[in-house]
């Protein structure tokens, strides 16, 4: 039809939920709950459609499939959409996670109900459009597109300091990104075209890819993100509303790696060698210096948000150790972190929902009126320090793997990390869950509601199924990262031979 | 025969003709019909407008000089001019139901709009000078004259006043101008001065072309020649100030396009500093003074300057694409400033127009639709795909990096962050704070044209190609 396929209708499907809702009149409770029906059914339905681009989507080849392309700016600035190994995961991820979010939301969210479905259900757009977009300015135009509807969730759905941390959130990320643009223009001009796979191809000259690389740096790097920028996310992701520190931690922070899986490493080879020293610096300085800071913490959100900064320390590690495991250990941490992470925020909230509060201190003892709620908690703490057996082992396992092979040091230190990580995790488990339960507020806590049970079910089923079962997973990341270093490696060396007939 | 006693060409000048006969008109029937309420007047201004955009459209696309060389149309011409039309157009539909209540709806309104968009499209259609010179002073009297069309009120007419005094002192700085142009290459058709001025010139051409370029920055509220704008905004009635910074924009831009691309090129790089200078300058003023304001209409006038600014990045690339950049930077800017104040003129309980930021608190749960568009207005004035104003701003920074003004383009998406804070600070009072009173339903003509300007504004993105392909197009027929 018209040319359009699945890609776009997985862009367009929660935006027909969205503009339903918005359809629905008045605020009363059964408005209330047509919306909340309505955003289920899209999310449910968009995931659906996903998996029927996964099941045509073929992973022996690294090629861009399910390809579609229309004319939108000019000729060679195309509305142009496609998927190969790294992306379909990541869409995958994302439609996966938003029925959760909206279960998450279901009671959590009193007030304005409509409006915050619809900014969800935009927000799922733009983030299925930033992991299949296949022109840089279609990339960049959802890349942002998706702050409005985060700012707009933080700001009206937050905490106390909500107002703070929207602001802080958006012009942070706005800063990093508007470099990318001019960016994207200087190779525009240079190629004559954004097209990603075009691009892909293209040498670009060995001081522009400097200046290229660190212009897409400083997008990538708030987004991830890498110490020292990474302040905005603890704010963020403490004021959030549940389902939007789940969406935030899943899926946003994985544009950044995505983006330099994509754009940074393919598109400047030199760049990317030659900067590899400065990523792995700031990379083992997050694993290290997050985790301390994450002990500290009295706030169990904040708590969590600086553990996923020191995870996302391992991801951008792996990647620009540049060799098979490291980028397939990164990929695969990306993934397994937003179950992981995603699945701890919803945990976090279940507390919160109840008892109003997320100060660490509140609590205590938990396990005495909420076993089922223990167990889960301890899976995932135990998944998020990397335990064999979960997901979380199998990623950081390969990026050290990676790491190992290029960078002895950075391996070492990073590996402190692993043993940093079990001593917040455990210590904050042992704090909110073990104890004696004497807090006044706690004596009439209720364990986890149905609803709450099947949130949970699918994704601690998930997050031990790839950590027994990675295969299907890294057979998807196979092909796309064989072809990218052999690009690089090819990059590499022709340079190098360049460098010594000069001689 | 005599070639002085031709007859010129009357076709090209069809659309200004008929606006001038149909503004005579008007007089007449006004002073014979008196002051009676009702919207004739509007109504016959209304149509004489879309009569001439019909004429303009209709105009032949490529280059035709006519009035013994002193009037160009040309492609450029007539996407600015139709863009004038638009918004003269979006002035007089605005002025409607305020004019009315604020008891100030004389039929001069009309006429005065009418005869400064006569003016403004003399200036862009200007060949010469001379040309410019006039239909810049038919612009500006019509101008001076509907600041203070509140007369009654102290601020408006303290606005005309400042607006007249700091106008014509603008407007003899660019006469001075044109007269050392003129003295030192002789000419003052602008074709001519481009084939004279070529590479080295002297010291006067150059302080001729500072002096002009200092009276274009005064029309387009460029800094440092911007002081009089948030003045004239705040204090004249809220459809003029609507007018002031939709339809003049337009014509100013076009007219500062017209004179360094058509006049200077030969010396690009003598005026190419001057606009970068000026284009910073607006940028970096209109993100840091608008932070503190507390009137809409303060505020916008601060948001105009730092859009001039971006605007002015793609005339300094001096490029058919930043050409190009200008025309869409413009064409998207005129959707954004008429939506913005169509708000602002829906802000009313009885008799009480409010325009401060905090009157707008909470507005998204006792006017969702009209929160929601403002909304879409602030987050497109801060250049957040895929609203409209992102592909403005794409437009004129993609020429400045093809110019390889590169540290022009980092000021300026710079300054744009910072700018996007106040834009931000809108949306956080309509959407985060705590909801005040209702206010008056919104009369159907703002309604009209806030409706036009939201769909324009959001779905622009969907099919962005045709008005890019229509501004390149315009575009190339400078060069």
């Amino acid at each position: 039809m018209l040319g359009f396929g699945i890609l776009s209708g997985l862009l367009v499907l929660p935006l027909v939920g969205a503009a339903f809702i918005l359809t629905l009149r008045g605020d009363s409770e059964a408005a209330r709950s047509n919306a909340r029906w309505a955003a289920l059914a899209t999310t449910i339905a968009t995931f659906l459609l996903s998996l029927v681009a996964w099941a045509r989507f073929d992973t022996a080849t690294a090629s861009f499939q399910l390809v579609e392309s229309h004319v939108w700016l000019t000729e060679t600035i195309r509305f142009k959409l496609g998927v190969d190994g790294f992306s379909m995961p990541l869409i995958l991820l994302t439609t996966f996670l938003m029925p959760f979010c909206i279960l998450a939301s279901w009671e959590s969210i009193g007030h304005r109900v409509k409006e915050y479905f619809v900014a969800f259900l935009v927000l799922e757009t733009t983030m299925i459009g930033v992991f299949c977009a296949l022109d840089l300015v279609l990339f960049y135009l959802f890349f942002e597109a998706g702050l409005i509807p985060m700012f707009l969730i933080i700001g009206i759905w937050g905490g106390k300091r909500r107002i703070y941390a929207s602001f802080k959130f958006f012009l942070y990320t706005l800063l990093g990104s508007v470099l990318m643009l001019l960016a994207i223009m200087a190779m525009y001009w240079q190629a004559g075209t954004t097209d990603i796979p075009t691009l892909l191809a293209f040498k670009f000259g060995s001081s522009l890819q400097t200046w290229l690389w660190l212009a897409f740096f400083a997008s990538f790097a708030v987004k991830m993100p890498m110490w020292p920028v990474h302040t905005w996310l603890p704010d963020a992701h403490v004021e959030a509303p549940t389902a939007g520190s789940v969406i935030l931690a899943g899926v946003l922070l994985k544009m950044g790696g995505y983006g330099f899986i994509r754009v940074s490493l393919p598109m400047f080879p030199e760049a990317s060698e030659y900067f590899a020293p400065l990523v792995f610096a700031l990379s083992v300085i997050a694993i290290v210096y997050t985790s301390l800071v994450a002990l500290m913490q009295e706030d169990i959100k904040k708590l969590i948000a600086y553990s996923s900064v020191a995870h996302m320390g391992f991801v951008t590690m792996g990647l620009f150790s540049m060799n098979e495991q490291g980028i397939q250990g990164a990929m695969f941490t990306m993934i397994s972190h937003g179950l992981i992470s995603g699945a701890l925020f919803l945990c976090v909230g279940v507390i919160y929902d109840r008892m109003h509060t997320r100060e660490i201190k509140a609590y205590g003892g938990l396990v005495n009126r909420m076993p089922m709620y223990a167990v889960v908690f301890l899976i995932l703490t135990m998944a998020n320090v990397a335990l064999p057996g979960t997901s979380g082992f199998i990623g950081e396992f390969l990026t050290l793997m990676g790491a190992f092979r290029s960078n002895t040091w950075v391996a070492f230190f990073a590996t402190t990390g692993v043993i940093l990580s079990a001593a917040y995790a455990l210590w904050l488990y042992r704090r909110v869950v073990y104890g004696e339960l004497d807090k006044p507020a706690l004596q009439t806590i209720t364990d986890l509601n149905r609803r709450e049970i099947i949130t949970f079910a699918p994704l601690i089923v998930l997050i031990i199924y790839y950590g027994v079962q990675p295969g299907p997973i890294l057979d998807v990341f196979a092909a796309p990262t064989e072809t990218l270093l052999n690009n690089v490696q090819a990059a590499l060396a022709t340079v190098k031979t360049a460098a010594v007939a000069a001689h | 025969m005599n070639p002085a006693l031709t007859i010129p060409a009357f076709g090209p000048v069809l659309p200004e003709i008929l606006m001038a006969a149909g503004a005579l008109i008007m007089v007449l029937f006004g002073a014979i019909r008196g002051e009676r309420p009702g919207y004739a007047m509007n109504i016959i201004a209304l149509a004489l407008l879309a009569v001439t955009f019909v004429a303009v459209l209709m105009l032949p696309g490529e280059r035709v000089e006519t009035m013994g060389g002193s009037f160009v149309v040309d492609g450029f011409a007539k996407f600015m001019k139709a863009l004038t039309l638009i918004a003269s157009a979006g002035g007089v539909i605005l002025s409607l139901d305020y004019m009315r209540r604020e008891g100030i709806s004389r039929f001069e309104y009309p006429i005065l709009i009418v005869l400064s968009t006569i003016g403004m499209m003399m200036v862009i259609s200007a060949n010469d000078l001379i040309a410019l010179y006039i239909g810049l002073e038919l612009l500006s009297l019509s101008s001076y004259v509907i600041a203070a069309f509140d007369r009654d009120n102290v601020r408006s007419t303290e606005a005309g006043l400042k607006y007249f005094v700091l106008g014509s002192l603008s407007s003899g700085m660019l006469l001075y101008g044109s007269s050392l142009v003129y003295g030192f290459s002789g000419s003052i058709s602008f074709p001519a001065i481009a084939t004279i001025l070529q590479g080295n010139v002297g010291i006067g051409a150059i302080v001729g072309l500072v002096f002009v370029a200092a009276g274009i920055a005064f029309k387009i509220s460029a800094v440092p020649f911007h002081m009089w704008t948030p003045d004239v905004y705040e204090g004249s009635p809220t459809p003029v100030t609507a007018f002031f910074a939709a339809a003049p924009k337009m014509a100013g831009m076009a007219m500062a396009t017209r004179v360094f691309i058509d006049a200077f090129p030969g010396i690009l790089i003598q005026w190419q500093q001057i606009i970068v200078f000026i284009s910073i300058a607006s940028m970096a003023l209109g993100s840091f003074a608008a932070i503190g304001q507390r009137n809409i209409k303060r505020l916008m006038a601060y948001s105009s300057i730092g859009n001039v600014g971006y605007a002015l990045i793609g005339l300094a690339a001096g490029t058919a694409e930043g050409i190009q950049g200008v025309i869409v930077y413009m064409a998207i800017y005129l959707a954004m400033t008429l939506g913005t104040f169509a708000v602002i003129l829906g802000m009313r309980r009885g008799n009480v127009m409010y325009e401060t930021v905090d009157d707008l608190s909470g507005m998204a749960r006792t006017h969702p639709v009209l929160a929601f568009c403002l909304g879409m207005m602030m987050f497109s004035l801060a250049g957040i795909p895929p609203l409209a104003g992102f592909f403005a701003k794409f437009a004129v920074f993609n020429a400045a990096i093809e110019a390889d003004l590169v540290a022009l383009a980092i000021i300026g998406v710079v300054t744009s962050v910072i700018g996007a804070y106040y834009y931000l600070r809108i949306v956080k009072v309509m959407y985060f704070d705590e909801p005040a009173e209702r206010y008056d339903a919104m009369p159907a003509g703002v309604k009209f044209v806030l409706a036009l300007c939201s769909i324009f504004v959001v779905l622009f993105g969907i099919v962005p190609a045709p008005l890019m392909a229509a501004a390149r197009a315009a575009a190339s027929s400078l060069f």
